[in-house]
């Protein structure tokens, strides 16, 4: 018999796995992967900060992240340093000043491993509108920039030459992830969080043959690895962040194991 | 040369990067059924210049018109496209605009890979490639057709016949064409103005007129003949293009001007 909390995380984590899929393509094919990954550590600076302002830990994360996007952004210009290096300096400084700051807290007692790993079994009712409304809003975003996002990432020169409001709709796409990681971040933690956005992407790709069904390919894929992960963490009683990424993980390699035979089904 | 019924201008335009001189008041203009070239050494700013123009990148000073709603097609120097993102052909075609299944065969069929439609755009050839991009350029039915280096990558038979195509176009659709070429002798017989460029113009006015100058001596002279020797050669192979040995002759370089070329190479 599932509980009432086991219910309420299936659809919590069916609710992110439906915008983590298609937004995590645009991460996969802009090979933004390390910046998301960036953006989520430094989610946990934006625990502490809220736990610090006494504020909802959403606004907290979702204005860290994008504090940290426009940082890179801005660094980004100073052509000195690789993007690369940028994200891995950014990347592991905030996760370390986040963590420093947890634990100078010490009126409150952080569960530390819940942030960085998530604790979906928890989350409420309150928890379950925020996904819903926060994912309606990501997933109507990306569809009415659809186009300019697309033609951005295939040429970001061809699409700002042909007129195409590209920065607005980079602003917006960096907007989407911060929205994304701070809806996510009590699920899945700030360390697994891109892992739902790339693994469900990646298996996608296997087998679409456009932009568009891979997408809804990836949303599928992503609510499989959580219905999966779930019941994973339910038979064995594991940790269901870790287990929901295992969850994707083994639909990852499903799709590799399938790829061969749909696509010779496909020539006949 | 900038008319009131230019489609694009740019007057002193200079770009200062990193304290390095990229441009230096440079001056262009493109106005409909004229084909303008953009010639210059490697690092010469060539594509800097485009893409100041597109509004690609910002200026340091100087001004850049363009007419209103000017619509312009755009074929970029090369596409980075990640391999994740499984982009056809067909889909590649409506990046920017909505267009039938006829008009994107017609432009295929124009530039004449209308049998890759359904291909992924991942195995086409360096030249199959720049067709499909010029085919996407022009489905826009553009007003000012801009390409960066056209033929890079592309084998020398796919260079003329390429060019031939470019020319055609301008015929066809009465649209301006700005075009940046490091090659110089394939260029200047379809071009009605040649822009020498090395970081300031060197020189400029009719393909006749630019290859006669000193400046223009000074940068390409030597190399100028080394490349033109082979060209001359090889035409001789393709007896289907009539006899181009003697056509590109009288029209881009007569063998007087090699005299004067040596002549003046032997005085500097």
């Amino acid at each position: 018999m599932l509980d009432d909390f086991f219910m309420r995380a299936m659809i919590g984590g069916v609710g992110i796995a439906l915008v983590s899929g298609p937004l995590g393509c645009f991460i996969v094919w802009r090979r933004m992967a390390y910046f998301g990954d960036t953006m989520s550590h430094a989610a946990l600076l934006g625990i502490a900060l809220s736990l610090m302002l006494n504020l909802m830990p959403f606004w907290g994360v979702f204005s860290i992240s994008i504090v940290i996007a426009l940082a890179l952004y801005g660094l980004e210009k100073l052509d000195r340093l690789s993007s690369d290096t940028l994200l891995g300096i950014l990347s592991h400084a905030s996760l370390a000043i986040g963590l420093i700051a947890l634990s100078f807290m010490t009126w409150l007692r952080v569960d530390v491993m819940s942030l960085l790993f998530g604790d979906i079994l928890s989350i409420n009712k309150g928890d379950l509108t925020l996904i819903w409304s926060g994912g309606a809003i990501v997933l109507l975003l990306l569809f009415f920039n659809w186009r300019t996002l697309l033609a951005s990432t295939v040429s970001h020169d061809i699409a700002a030459a042909e007129g195409m409001p590209i920065k607005r709709a980079n602003l917006i796409f960096i907007l989407l992830i911060a929205l994304v990681i701070a809806v996510a971040m009590k699920l899945i933690g700030a360390l697994l969080i891109t892992s739902l956005l790339i693994i469900p992407a990646a298996a996608a790709r296997q087998f679409a043959r456009s932009p568009e069904s891979m997408a809804l390919l990836a949303a599928l894929a992503a609510c499989c690895s959580t219905i999966l992960g779930l019941n994973i963490s339910l038979v064995w009683d594991s940790n269901p962040g870790p287990s929901i990424v295992l969850g994707a993980f083994l639909i990852f390699l499903i799709s590799l194991a399938m790829a061969p035979i749909v696509r010779s089904f496909r020539k006949n | 040369m900038t008319t009131s019924n230019s489609l694009i201008s740019g007057t002193g335009i200079s770009v200062h990067s990193d304290g390095k001189v990229l441009l230096d008041n440079v001056s262009i203009s493109v106005s409909s059924g004229e084909i303008v070239t953009v010639i210059g050494p490697n690092g010469g700013g060539k594509t800097t210049l485009l893409k100041a123009l597109l509004g690609l990148r910002t200026i340091t000073s100087g001004k850049v018109q363009r007419a209103n709603d000017l619509n312009i097609g755009y074929v970029p120097q090369k596409l980075s496209i990640d391999r994740t993102l499984p982009l056809s052909v067909h889909r590649l075609m409506t990046l920017t605009g909505t267009y039938s299944k006829a008009e994107i065969i017609a432009a295929l069929e124009e530039t004449g890979v209308d049998h890759k439609l359904h291909d992924t755009i991942h195995t086409l050839s360096g030249g199959e490639m720049q067709r499909v991009l010029l085919a996407r350029a022009l489905i826009r039915k553009p007003e000012l057709l801009v390409l960066d280096e056209p033929v890079q990558g592309v084998d020398y038979i796919g260079e003329i016949s390429l060019y031939q195509l470019i020319e055609s176009i301008r015929g066809k659709y009465r649209c301006g064409i700005l075009l940046v070429s490091h090659d110089l002798h394939m260029v200047m017989r379809a071009s009605n103005r040649v822009i020498c460029l090395n970081t300031h113009v060197c020189c400029s006015g009719q393909p006749t007129h630019v290859e006669q100058s000193p400046d223009y001596q000074r940068l390409f002279g030597t190399k100028g003949l080394q490349t033109m020797a082979p060209y001359g050669h090889r035409h001789g192979h393709f007896p289907e293009n009539g006899e181009p040995h003697d056509h590109i002759h009288e029209e881009a370089c007569d063998h007087h001007h090699h005299d004067e070329k040596k002549e003046s190479h032997h005085a500097g």
